[in-house]
């Protein structure tokens, strides 16, 4: 079982898919969506039966393939997946199928090609399965900026708003932060031993002088703080969250950006432990700041997606400072946040898209009372922001909780600031809800029939598996954080943070 | 008195070259001999074949290392490679230049020096059939490349320099449409050309004066033992760099390319961006890695600001134009300045990365070329950008291929417009010269602005009023599409073949 090629197959299954779906004539919109559902389907039992062969506590490493690609630059097609890859690479298969359903009927009123569409989101899924089961820099770095075209033309042709000037800005950010990534790769390769694989280049960065090091290791933040994206780089996001379709958007928050602190993680900190540890309070700061004016800014959003974009870009602020308080627990955290933050943000970008589906707009203030109108539905946006709010017994209580202990042990500082923020995720969520589906009942709301209409059977379908695994995730995390430690452990290790001994019952030893 | 001694001349290694100039001799000849209605296809037939024939002398000489006829000529491995490249491109360029069923008569007028607006001149625009000697013209120009690459003495290549130019000079005059910018492009680019090749040979007789000797081994052993006045040598290298900086269209000797891209037939134009980059690259790249190595630390920082420059110019200058083929020419600027950076590496990996740019781009510029010169209205190629508008809804599959080819200008990885930017930024990296890599990359992330417009005015503009009309493509169009399409994601997704074939190419002849 384990020779089995698992991350390559995953890899080219969702291409293929895609090829296949764009060749399904315009007319038959029905079957294209069907075989695309059929399709990630596929993939979801292929990546489940992966986390089954996966060793808990085995190698670092697993799943590892290599093929010869480019000879003469020693760039290889090499896939490995370690614990934090291996969870990314499960949500990933379990939002496509649910992006997909809940995308059902997102093109049938445009004059734009319904295949298109759903063959896009399947090549989407080539790009992100790839990009986290690379082990080869150059392999990386191609998904790294391939990702973007597939998006590009989804925000573009199928968005809906300020569309174009969206999907642009999205392009060429990504696309610059992509570049200076790629002026780090070549001195990477020229200065690392001419090799593109991970685990050489561990040990070759080692040669690479201190201040050389920092510049490499700057171009890579650079294109990860742009993806994730940490304040300042960040303003992408709510144009593009909130031109993309209301599905592609939970696949941009929920997927995509996620390979920005998993770059972080495992690119920056790995080949660059001294860098990352001297950029670490920099890095701290941007994270505890992203998450307070994040938050603030989401307070006073009156778009529903944008409103939801900027939650996203505070709830990678926590996972930044999980990431660079270098301390297990807290990266940990940060990764299981990664998981948890994909299904939550992804439910609540969902369901506000079924709701701007109702309503023709996503305006805050086009709303009001919805919940009268449509219960249930306003039931699941309740759980979905509540879970965007980390309310224990949810799954994302538990990662904000371990990344908050986690940094509190070594910067009580930031620990202090970012609990703040927890304050303002209760703001501003529920605020929005109150605004959305409480209170008196808005008139004009009436004279729209779909929003009489309240959660169909799909949309149950959709929502149903997000919920499952929220409450699930909640409650018993360890399946998952089993799998994600020894890998963070390793992480920390090459960075060479040690973990600070348990301070509870240390007494007089403490502030020596 | 001594008696003259005839070199020894090797013909198997001049034979592409030979092959050439008499395949273009007996096209003048066909001009004459065959009937008017024959003649597009015979002179088409004759030319293609001479390349095909040219090509596998290339083959067949592989491996060699020579010096022949006196030392005026050097057949090694770049020189094969490189005129192997000019020949796939020129070929290709060729099939563009005999499309005949996308405009009545062809892309070429059928005499040039009517004059213009006259009632002869409308009545040559209406369809009479277009000019033929285009074809021994293009065989030779292609004739001279090859030589250019080959030349192994400073007056050799000044020779070639001639021949390979005073054709393009005409055929940029011969476009059937907007007849005053191609004749005007014609007389900037004759008027700029000759100026550069006065520089040339005035800064061959400096080099000439300094070392005694105008080929190259010669000049490579006088720097190395420096007997004469080092301002002879600084001065006469500046002013051949000029010559050879002017064809490849690096600023500050580039303001001819817009104009001369814009008003040139398109086919010539993607002739020219195609195969005399290759040219006039492959010239530098002989000259600064043979005869100047020794003093790489003095040309090596001017250049270097040269190759910035251009990379800024063209890239910044991209971004505000609205007519594609000016686009493309201020982007070819830019390419040639990611060209320049490679051969400013002045290691084994830039001589093999700047030759795998060249092919690389070669592929995707005539592919460009061949795209705008299907969209078109009454008054010929629609090139402003505006009306490109929505394009994508009507005919998705052209805007598709065109979208890709900007892609690959932007440097998406899988295309090789990203293996080759790799290839010569890493070497440059491995050169020392990475200021020119952060150069590159800056200018790369401007360069993509322009791309990216024309992207989104294709798939998410609404078409305007009066939309141009994309022609269906003719056989040797849809050709010239497929081999640039195909080669531009071959060269993406597996390079490695062509890169081990330029790495085994890359040691010069001294």
């Amino acid at each position: 079982m384990k020779d089995f090629p698992f991350l390559s197959i995953l890899t080219a299954l969702p291409l293929v898919g895609a090829a296949v779906v764009a060749f399904i004539p315009r007319t038959k919109a029905e079957l294209a969506k069907i075989v695309a559902l059929g399709w990630s389907l596929a993939v979801l039992v292929l990546s489940a039966v992966m986390w089954g062969a996966f060793t808990i506590g085995g190698d670092r490493f697993q799943f590892r393939e290599s093929y010869a690609w480019i000879p003469s630059w020693d760039a290889r097609l090499t896939f490995a997946a370690d614990g934090i890859a291996l969870v990314m690479l499960l949500l990933i298969a379990i939002l496509f199928p649910v992006v997909i359903l809940a995308s059902w009927h997102d093109v049938d009123q445009s004059t734009r090609s319904a295949p298109a569409y759903f063959a896009l989101l399947l090549a989407f899924e080539f790009t992100m399965i790839g990009v986290f089961a690379a082990a080869d820099v150059f392999l990386f770095y191609v998904f790294f900026e391939i990702m973007l075209i597939p998006m590009y033309f989804i925000i573009g042709s199928f968005g809906s708003g300020q569309k174009q000037y969206a999907a642009v800005k999205f392009f060429l950010y990504s696309l610059v932060g992509g570049l200076f990534m790629l002026a780090s790769v070549i001195g990477l390769w020229a200065l690392g031993g001419h090799t593109f694989d991970f685990a050489e280049l561990v040990k070759g960065t080692a040669q690479i002088d201190q201040n050389t090091a920092r510049w490499l290791f700057l171009g890579f933040f650079v294109a990860f703080a742009i993806k994730a994206p940490f304040f300042p780089f960040h303003t992408w996001l709510p144009d593009s969250g909130g031109a993309a379709p209301a599905g592609a958007a939970a696949l941009l928050v929920g997927v995509m950006d996620k390979v920005g602190t998993f770059g972080i993680l495992r690119y920056c900190l790995s080949l660059f432990p001294e860098a990352s540890r001297w950029f670490a309070p920099a890095a701290m700061v941007l994270a505890v700041i992203g998450i307070i004016y994040a938050a603030l800014l989401a307070v006073g959003q009156n778009d529903l997606k944008r409103l939801v974009s900027y939650t996203s870009i505070a709830h990678f602020g926590f996972i930044g400072i999980g990431i660079f308080a270098f301390t297990t627990q807290a990266g940990t955290g940060a990764v299981l946040y990664m998981v948890n933050h994909g299904l939550a943000t992804g439910l609540l970008f969902i369901v506000v898209g079924m709701f701007v589906a109702r309503r023709g707009s996503a305006l805050v203030s086009d709303f009001g009372g919805a919940g009268k109108l449509m219960p249930v539905l306003a039931g699941v946006l309740f759980f979905a922001g509540l879970a965007s709010l980390a309310l224990p017994g949810t799954a994302p209580f538990v990662s904000e909780f371990l990344v908050l202990i986690g940094t509190f042990s070594t910067h009580k500082g930031y620990a202090v600031v970012a609990t703040l923020g927890i304050v303002l995720a209760a703001a501003y969520v529920l605020w929005m809800i109150q605004r959305t589906t409480q209170g008196t009942l808005n008139p004009a709301l009436t004279e729209v029939p779909a929003m009489s209409k309240d959660i169909t059977l799909r949309e149950k379908a959709v929502v149903a598996p997000l919920i499952l695994l929220l409450l699930v995730l909640g409650f018993y995390p360890k399946p998952v954080t089993d799998v994600i430690n020894p890998a963070v452990q390793a992480t920390m290790q090459d960075v060479g943070a040690n973990d600070p001994v348990p301070a509870v019952e240390a007494g007089g030893k403490v502030g020596g | 008195m001594e008696s003259l001694q005839l070199p020894p001349i090797d013909y198997g290694a001049l034979l592409p070259m030979l092959i050439l100039f008499g395949a273009a001799c007996l096209g003048v000849v066909a001009e004459v001999v065959t009937p008017q209605r024959a003649r597009n296809a015979v002179q088409l037939g004759l030319a293609l074949v001479a390349v095909v024939a040219a090509l596998a002398a290339v083959v067949w000489q592989r491996g060699t290392r020579t010096v022949t006829i006196g030392g005026a000529v050097a057949v090694d491995g770049p020189t094969l490679f490189l005129q192997g490249s000019i020949l796939v491109l020129g070929g290709v360029s060729l099939l563009l230049i005999g499309e005949r069923s996308i405009e009545k008569g062809g892309a070429f007028v059928s005499q040039a020096a009517v004059t213009v607006g006259s009632q002869k001149d409308l009545q040559q625009a209406g369809g009479r059939p277009g000019a033929t000697e285009v074809y021994p013209l293009t065989v030779f120009a292609l004739g001279g490349m090859l030589l250019f690459v080959a030349a192994n003495d400073l007056l050799t290549m000044f020779v070639a320099l001639e021949v390979f130019s005073l054709p393009l000079y005409l055929l940029c005059a011969l476009a059937r449409r907007r007849r005053l910018l191609s004749q005007e492009a014609a007389l900037k680019y004759f008027l700029l050309g000759s100026y550069a090749s006065a520089f040339f040979l005035f800064g061959v007789a400096f080099v000439y004066g300094y070392a005694g000797g105008i080929q190259l081994e010669v000049v490579h052993e006088a720097v190395a033992n420096p007997q004469r006045s080092e301002v002879l040598l600084y001065v006469g290298l500046a002013m051949v760099a000029i010559g050879l900086l002017f064809k490849a269209a690096l600023a500050p000797f580039h303001v001819w390319t817009p104009d001369v891209y814009q008003g040139a037939p398109t086919p010539i134009t993607a002739f020219m961006a195609a195969c005399t980059k290759v040219a006039a690259f492959g010239a530098l790249l002989r000259i600064l890695y043979v005869a100047f190595e020794g003093v790489r630390w003095s040309f090596q920082p001017i250049l270097g600001t040269i190759a910035v420059l251009t990379m800024f110019i063209g890239a910044v200058l991209a971004v505000t134009q609205t007519d594609l083929k000016r686009l493309l020419a201020y982007s070819s600027i830019a390419n040639a300045g990611y060209l320049l950076v490679g051969v400013l590496a002045l290691n084994e990996e830039g001589l093999s990365g700047t030759m795998f740019y060249l092919v690389a781009y070669g592929f995707s510029v005539l592919a460009a070329f061949a795209i705008i010169s299907l969209v078109r209205d009454a008054d010929g190629e629609a090139t402003h950008l505006s009306r490109w508008a929505g394009i994508g809804r009507k005919s998705p599959l052209l805007a598709g291929v065109f979208t890709f080819i900007l892609l690959t200008f932007a440097g998406i990885p899988l295309t090789s417009g990203f293996t080759s930017k790799f290839a010569v930024f890493g070497a440059a990296v491995e050169g020392g010269q990475t200021w020119l890599v952060i150069f590159g990359v800056i200018t790369s992330m401007l360069l993509a602005f322009p791309y990216l417009r024309v992207v989104v005015l294709m798939w998410l503009s609404e078409p305007g009023e009066s939309a141009p009309t994309v022609s269906i493509p003719g056989f040797l169009t849809s050709a010239v599409l497929g081999i640039g399409v195909i080669v531009t994601v071959a060269l993406g997704v597996v390079p490695a073949p062509l890169i081990d074939l330029t790495r085994e190419a890359s040691e010069f002849v001294r």
